[in-house]
């Protein structure tokens, strides 16, 4: 036998249909909104309005879809979504390399240069992961002042950034302590310094868990509203804050087909990135656990 | 001056000493290991002369030159480690090179020296390969093919064999062996296993504790272990070390011991030392390798030092090549080494000659050997 399946129990064949069954019944149920949300941003707002929310759509249209992307009134400007979109895509892009890697050279040198108290460093680093969002933001919004970074898109990468090192180093420091350290004491007789033992040793035997890292800060940092709310200017507004004002607008009629339209767009980027690398993400959070 | 020379080696993790003044001195082209149980301090002296580890005090010198603070790659060492080390995301000629690229060596000379290191360890054939992709002796012979490559100075071995199993060990034993002999660099090995220690050295440390036990060759160590912890650590099955009792008569020193049946027994010593004779009417340990104990067929006859005893024999291990016999000397189960024919069977009283030329008086309570 090539590979035996690793189960713990071995059922009939009644009971594994009814396990199918049971699961995709449920499966059926969460896709219930997604459904609901892809109906109704294809049919035109009178279809809504009339009062059928589950049916399809007697019209089809991707009008909605156009209206959300470019031409919907966001605040004051009649702009769609289109360059809140591009606002959180340079926000995230550049805050999730950033503290990506400082989390990896985090992890790197707590794990492979130890020096005296880097577990109470360590300590600390883990204890930003526990600290709400909403106590920082009146210091934060201070030294964004100062740093003259206030209402920037970089203002906002260096928050995200600074939040996210606790966790991103947190998985680096644990996936790297299963990493063998002879390698590293081979690599130092070899004569690689030390940028070079991270790029050509440590990294490129990374790739679980720099998944991880990426999936679990993308998935935050667009999501994330509240630091979006408070630190950013209408030009650097992100996805979060613009779906949010198109949404709550209160003027004009509630265009929903649109609402759902602009709120699959807003959830898009997140969703490819679990589909693209969401097999890595179990891999790699269990990396270490089982077998190093 | 020597080749490598350590003076005073001293190792300490916060308030714990793990090394104790280690002295070491070995000429160019010699091969010593460093042998002793786990938790010696025999790994942590290898990582001191690879540069992985500071010296808490005392010095290092490699061709007379001072080696304290220099980086592990200025050294020009090369180093083979248990878990093998390989870069897994590289290939084996990329292990191999990888050293060779940080050095800033030209990609045509790279390309030479590799090959001409494959073809000596006969992996030509798995230079496209991942480690993943190798066996344990293949992943071993990588390993060597990207320490020698580099042309060291010294080459250093942390246990490489302990990964193997039983049959490929004492191949690649040999072959370290071959390598040596065809290269005549210098070695510094570390093994738990005595006979990896005795088979390939020119000189042994024994370590224990952190302290060194005695440096010299494996002749010395096997034949005039310097006290009981070399004794009884080095060679298997271990030296007998039988209670007794320094005995003068006639000008002559005898050691007295309990047979089985707790009748007194008389052991003419046939090479006493100078010191042997202030032990008179006191306890010391009489250390007899299993070897110098058998039958009357096989004793040596060129030996001056023959004693012969009646003992019980308590029970027989036939190992295929020779059979050890064991029997109560002192109230101590003492093996003696017997041909693999000898006939013998447990419970029956038989004929022991002891070549008391090779016997080693230890004084019991400091268990140095008494010269």
């Amino acid at each position: 036998m090539a590979s035996a399946p690793d189960i713990a129990v071995s059922t009939g064949r009644v009971a594994r249909a009814g396990i199918y069954i049971f699961l995709l019944l449920f499966a059926l149920f969460y896709l219930l909104p997604l459904f609901v949300m892809l109906v109704n941003s294809l049919k035109p707002l009178s279809e809504i309005t009339g009062g059928n929310m589950i049916a399809l759509p007697r019209v089809w249209t991707v009008e909605p879809w156009l209206e959300a992307w470019s031409t919907a009134q966001i605040g004051v400007q009649p702009t769609g979504l289109k360059p809140y979109f591009w606002n959180s895509i340079k926000m995230v892009t550049l805050a999730v390399a950033i503290s990506t890697i400082l989390g990896a050279l985090n992890g790197y040198v707590l794990t492979k240069w130890r020096f005296q108290g880097d577990t109470i460093l360590f300590g600390l680093i883990l204890f930003s992961c526990f600290i709400p969002f909403q106590i920082v933001l009146i210091p934060m919004a201070r030294i964004l002042g100062i740093a003259g970074l206030a209402g920037s898109t970089p203002g906002l990468v260096l928050v995200h950034v600074v939040y996210g090192i606790g966790f991103t180093t947190l998985y680096f420091r644990n996936y790297y302590a299963a990493f063998p350290t002879d390698l590293v004491r081979a690599a130092k007789i070899d004569g690689a310094g030390f940028f070079q033992i991270f790029w050509r040793i440590l990294l490129p035997s990374s790739g679980p868990i720099i998944v991880v890292s990426v999936i679990w800060q993308f998935t935050n940092i667009w999501n994330d509203f509240l630091f979006g709310a408070s630190f950013s200017d209408l030009d650097s507004q992100p996805m979060t804050v613009a779906l949010n004002n198109l949404v709550q607008s209160s003027t004009g009629v509630k265009e929903y087909n649109v609402h759902f339209a602009g709120a699959i767009i807003a959830a898009f980027p997140t969703l490819l990135v679990y589909i693209v690398a969401g097999r890595y993400f179990v891999r790699g959070l269990m990396a270490g656990s089982v077998k190093g | 001056m020597s080749f490598l020379e350590i003076r005073k080696a001293t190792k300490s993790f916060g308030s714990v000493e793990v090394l104790h003044e280690m002295d070491i001195d070995i000429e160019e082209g010699e091969f010593l290991v460093l042998v002793g149980p786990s938790g010696c301090g025999k790994s942590t002296l290898l990582n001191m002369i690879a540069g992985l580890e500071d010296f808490t005090s005392g010095e290092i010198r490699i061709k007379g030159k001072l080696m304290n603070g220099v980086h592990p790659s200025k050294r020009n060492i090369a180093m083979v480690f248990q878990s093998y080390a390989l870069y897994p995301n590289m290939t084996v000629a990329q292990n191999i090179t990888f050293g060779m690229e940080m050095h800033g060596v030209p990609k045509a000379e790279r390309l030479a020296a590799m090959n001409r290191v494959a073809e000596m360890l006969q992996i030509s054939a798995l230079l496209d390969r991942k480690p993943s992709q190798l066996s344990g002796g293949q992943r071993q012979r990588v390993a060597m093919g990207r320490a020698l490559v580099r042309e060291p100075d010294v080459f250093l071995f942390d246990e490489p064999l302990s990964n193997l199993d039983a049959k490929l060990r004492v191949g690649m034993r040999t072959e370290i062996k071959k390598l040596h002999q065809a290269l005549g660099t210098t070695v510094i090995y570390v093994t738990h296993d005595q006979i990896e220690a005795m088979t390939l050295s020119t000189r042994i440390a024994v370590m224990n504790l952190g302290y060194m036990q005695q440096f010299g060759t494996p002749g010395e160590i096997y034949n005039t272990p310097a006290n009981v912890f070399v004794a009884s650590f080095m060679g298997s099955p271990p030296m007998n070390l039988i209670p007794a009792k320094v005995e003068v008569e006639n000008g002559s020193l005898f050691a007295e011991t309990l047979n089985h049946s707790g009748s007194n027994v008389r052991l003419r010593f046939a090479r006493p030392g100078q010191s042997l004779k202030e032990y008179e009417d006191r306890e010391i340990i009489l250390g007899i390798r299993p070897e110098a104990i058998t039958d009357r067929e096989s004793a040596d006859r060129n030996s001056s030092g023959m004693e012969s005893i009646q003992n019980l024999v308590t029970v027989t291990e036939p190992a295929g090549s020779d059979t050890y016999v064991t029997s109560t000397l002192g109230g101590r189960d003492t093996i003696a080494r017997m041909r693999a024919d000898a006939g013998v069977q447990p419970g029956q009283l038989m004929e022991f000659v002891i070549n008391m030329e090779k016997a080693i008086p230890f004084d019991p309570k400091t268990e140095l050997r008494i010269a």
